[in-house]
């Protein structure tokens, strides 16, 4: 029993990662993805802010969930979530004001980030506080990962550095991409990972 | 004034839009642009509600949030006024416009979570635009996003019949052909001085 609530765990933890990963499998939470990717330090900060909103509301909501009538629960999660997402929106202007002023409207714009509202309403709200914990983290990890990962790629083809470090070969960096930081960049990159993960993800589960 | 206007409408419409320049709403996007009857009832629903909540939450935040100091309560009080907005209409045309009704019902609810609508609203507070300047740049914002939506379900349609290798099936090619699409868009950067 107990090893099976640990598998169990562990699988919360890591199907976010790859098998559940929100963006490219769910299809879900594209828009910041697509617009905070121009370089690697903004879709951190992206990925960052949404993960401690995520995180947070999905404990505070499997901790209130017993308390919560099932006609009102999506207000009521609106409202959780807008606290966290008021507060990264507030600690973010405080300490990385030109992060802030990059991402703009797209930090209010978390609290209607669907796999947020998702994770809440198909996971938190059904589960107790370390799993729903785990499961927030798993996604988080997942979403941050793809989003760093696309900055990293939309950065070095379009500035030949990552991170702001230059590390491009002189070609690269006199002749840049600008097409990638562009949003045709965005588009094609995320049908291109898609791609990829229907060749070898979903297309042998359907085989399976 | 009204060439101000004009240029306001302009960068909504074409130049900064709002799918394809500015990223926002594409879950609906590629959620309903697969025929065009479904991208047409979408698109007028967005309309509809958008200017409508453009004006309640403007109205909202110049004259109860700003004088009562409560401007950090903007995220939530905009996102419930838009919920319960939504709720609000679908009621009234069930009950008073069916046919309207029955052309953008079903998608009402979908809009309360589209961030499209959200984004205009808080866009249009950080621009410090005027009542009148936010209700062109609100219409202009929804014609943009009807725009695009719609010429890109004659293009999923076509896709649909077009001979496309397994792995790019579905939303891949979905996403390269909208690649293509704003870079048709990125053309229109620089339009009367207008840029990102």
């Amino acid at each position: 029993m107990i090893t099976k609530q640990k598998t169990n765990r562990w699988k919360y933890l890591t199907q976010g990662i790859i098998l559940e990963n929100p963006i490219l499998i769910l299809m879900i939470g594209l828009c910041p993805t697509l617009a905070t990717s121009t370089n690697a330090n903004n879709a951190l900060g992206m990925g960052i802010a949404a993960s401690f909103v995520l995180i947070c509301s999905n404990i505070v909501i499997s901790a209130i969930r017993k308390f919560v009538p099932d006609s009102v629960r999506i207000p009521i999660f609106i409202i959780v979530i807008s606290t966290f997402v008021t507060t990264v929106d507030y600690i973010m202007q405080a300490y990385t004001p030109s992060l802030h002023k990059v991402l703009g409207v797209f930090i209010p714009l978390i609290v209607v980030n669907c796999i947020i509202l998702g994770r809440a309403e198909a996971f938190a709200y059904k589960h107790n506080i370390i799993d729903s914990f785990l499961d927030g983290l798993g996604k988080a990890l997942g979403f941050t990962l793809i989003i760093v990962l696309m900055g990293i790629i939309r950065e070095y083809f379009s500035k030949g550095a990552i991170f702001g470090m230059i590390i491009g070969p002189k070609a690269l960096i006199s002749n840049p991409m600008l097409f990638m930081i562009f949003p045709p960049g965005g588009f094609l990159l995320i049908g291109i990972f898609k791609a990829i993960i229907n060749k070898f993800i979903l297309n042998k589960e359907v085989v399976e | 004034m009204v060439t101000n206007l004009l240029l306001i409408f302009i960068a909504a419409f074409i130049v900064n839009n709002i799918l394809l320049m500015r990223y926002i709403g594409l879950c609906p996007f590629f959620g309903v642009s697969t025929s065009f009857s479904t991208a047409f009832g979408m698109s007028s629903a967005v309309l509809f509600v958008m200017l409508l909540s453009t004006w309640v939450t403007w109205i909202l935040y110049h004259f109860v949030l700003i004088p009562l100091d409560l401007v950090f309560l903007r995220t939530a009080v905009f996102i419930l006024v838009i919920a319960a907005l939504v709720q609000f209409v679908e009621m009234f045309l069930k009950k008073n416009f069916k046919p309207l009704y029955s052309a953008m019902g079903i998608y009402l609810p979908l809009i309360t979570t589209n961030c499209a609508i959200l984004a205009v609203t808080f866009l249009v507070i950080d621009y410090k635009y005027s009542l009148l300047q936010s209700t062109i740049f609100s219409i202009g914002t929804a014609l943009g996003f009807g725009l695009v939506i719609i010429l890109f379900s004659a293009i999923r349609e076509r896709l649909e019949f077009a001979p496309i290798s397994r792995s790019f099936k579905g939303y891949p090619i979905a996403f390269i052909a909208a690649s293509l699409v704003a870079l048709a868009f990125l053309g229109f950067v620089g339009l009367f001085g207008l840029t990102l």
